[in-house]
């Protein structure tokens, strides 16, 4: 089991979480040629080791996190609201 | 080699089975090859077998980091089936099929395939309907398929839980009895046994750690056992696709790497005949009966990414609580082993056979759960691509820019995201 520290309600279990993917993924504007749009829907890094992903704490407060988390050993390095504006409200204590 | 006969495993019966030959031999790599196959799994093993066997091809290597089947090829519940609905896995898989059932004696190895059925359970009359199709256009494409009502399927896997307050109750069957399981390391075995009777060089303990490139080609492949030079290079990695991707210089791929459980129980009394397959609503299970007595049975993947050759619990309970809502007599029966693999879950759910962006480069990869039933084909049709370098049409769409082109080939329905094509 992977423990994930979720920054809004504390250490739990990741069967609390559904797993979004590659957290790394920018995607292009919407008028951007077709072949940017197919890079960003389907080709992967794929990265051995470190890597930015996506989870949804859906049995919690359900917000979309930021995990970096090495995909070998499961090491988790840092968690953060995905959302920077949701981010930076939890950094104030507001 | 000696070839196994009914005589030569009775005269070895009387003298201890102390009288085998090598299987295989084990050989030095030479400087260079015509073609090296990286990757000693099934598919490569089968790979090198039909290069020989169909094109008649000499100086085939191939490259295996650890030991044969020691991966994906070791890691599997061992089904065999061809229930596919999409046009080009259709005929792939049905091929794949057929060579199964003549792969005992091709290989001159006891590949122990046993046509016992494929039993897909069905709880709704939508789904029912749905079965119907796919098994009708199998029926209408040369396979075989039928729809058992409840009374059949009773009459013939008795113990399941056909309890009316079931949370899914069972109203019936899709059913292909050609179908089964076979014996996992006596393929890998029997392939790598094959191949090196026709020349084949396989290199165990062989790393691939980089490439060399030179004009659009890759010359020589850097091993943990030194440089192999090559004239056409077959990548077979499945799992770790992306990371020998890298290392010939490319970027991305449309695969992410995932892991799947495999369960094996204590041996029990003969209790299951067939393949049987639960799949619905949040459920995914398949459970089948070894020679030896395990119940040999796997569920869903992992749900997120990961290299690592090793489950995660929750996985393990999903299933258990699979196995006693359609199997309550295994109750209390306990867990023998668990492994772990790691699988190239591509965008769609199915594979690639193709060229690459290097001329002499070709890829077998994106196998998702499927790679098991696949081998034989799947080295059948990556042979004849590195051989004549042009895909044969049952592969023509089994590309890595099939994604660009709008021509997906998802069998599942599911859209662009890996885990969700089990």
């Amino acid at each position: 089991m992977i423990r994930i520290n979720c920054p809004f309600c504390g250490e739990r279990d990741h069967s609390e979480f559904s797993y979004g993917g590659d957290g790394s993924i920018v995607y292009p504007s919407l008028d951007a040629p077709a072949e940017e749009w197919s890079a960003a829907v389907f080709q992967r890094e794929n990265i051995r080791g470190m890597q930015t992903e996506s989870w949804q704490h859906v049995n919690g407060c359900r917000q979309w996190l930021l995990v970096e988390r090495d995909t070998m050993t499961h090491e988790i390095q840092s968690v953060r609201a995905a959302h920077d504006g949701v981010g930076k409200v939890l950094e104030k204590g507001q | 080699m000696t070839r196994f006969s009914a005589w030569s495993v009775f005269r070895n019966g009387l003298k201890g089975q102390r009288d085998w030959d090598r299987q295989w031999r084990d050989p030095e790599p030479r400087h260079e090859y015509d073609i090296v196959i990286v990757g000693g799994g099934l598919h490569g093993l089968a790979t090198a077998y039909y290069l020989a066997k169909n094109h008649g091809l000499k100086n085939i290597a191939v490259v295996e980091k650890g030991w044969l089947g020691g991966g994906n090829g070791g890691r599997n519940t061992t089904i065999v089936r061809s229930n596919y609905f999409m046009p080009g896995n259709r005929q792939f898989y049905e091929h794949s099929l057929e060579l199964w059932e003549d792969l005992s004696h091709e290989l001159n190895y006891n590949v122990m395939f046993s046509q016992r059925s494929h039993i897909s359970l069905l709880h709704s009359p939508a789904a029912m309907d749905a079965a119907a199709r796919r098994y009708n256009t199998m029926r209408l494409t040369g396979s075989d398929g039928e729809i058992w009502d409840l009374n059949t399927l009773k009459a013939n896997v008795p113990h399941l839980n056909y309890s009316a307050d079931a949370r899914f109750p069972i109203i019936g069957a899709a059913v292909q009895k050609r179908a089964g399981t076979a014996r996992h390391d006596a393929v890998a075995w029997g392939y790598a046994r094959a191949a090196d009777s026709l020349g084949v060089d396989i290199l165990q303990n062989c790393e691939v750690t980089g490439t060399t490139r030179e004009d659009g080609r890759i010359t020589a492949l850097e091993t943990s056992r030194g440089t192999i030079r090559a004239k056409k290079v077959g990548f077979a990695v499945a799992g770790n696709t992306t990371r020998l991707w890298q290392m010939a210089g490319f970027s991305t791929l449309p695969i992410e790497s995932h892991k799947l459980q495999a369960f094996v129980s204590e041996p029990l009394k003969p209790l299951l005949d067939q393949v049987v397959v639960f799949g619905v609503g949040g459920a995914h299970f398949y459970i089948s009966q070894s020679d030896k007595g395990g119940m040999v049975f796997g569920g869903d993947i992992d749900w997120y990414k990961s290299y690592a050759q090793r489950g995660n619990l929750p996985i393990v309970q999903d299933v258990a609580e699979c196995a006693v809502s359609i199997l309550p007599c295994l109750g209390r029966v306990r867990l023998l082993r668990h492994w772990s693999g790691v699988m190239d879950m591509s965008m769609d759910g199915s594979p690639f056979i193709c060229k690459t962006p290097l001329s002499n480069l070709y890829l077998n990869a994106g196998w998702n759960y499927g790679g098991f039933k696949a081998s034989p084909a799947s080295g059948w049709y990556f042979a004849d691509l590195i051989a004549n370098d042009r895909p044969h049409q049952h592969i023509e769409h089994f590309t890595l820019d099939r994604f660009d082109r709008g021509i997906n080939i998802d069998e599942r329905g599911a859209g662009p995201d890996p885990k969700l094509h089990g």
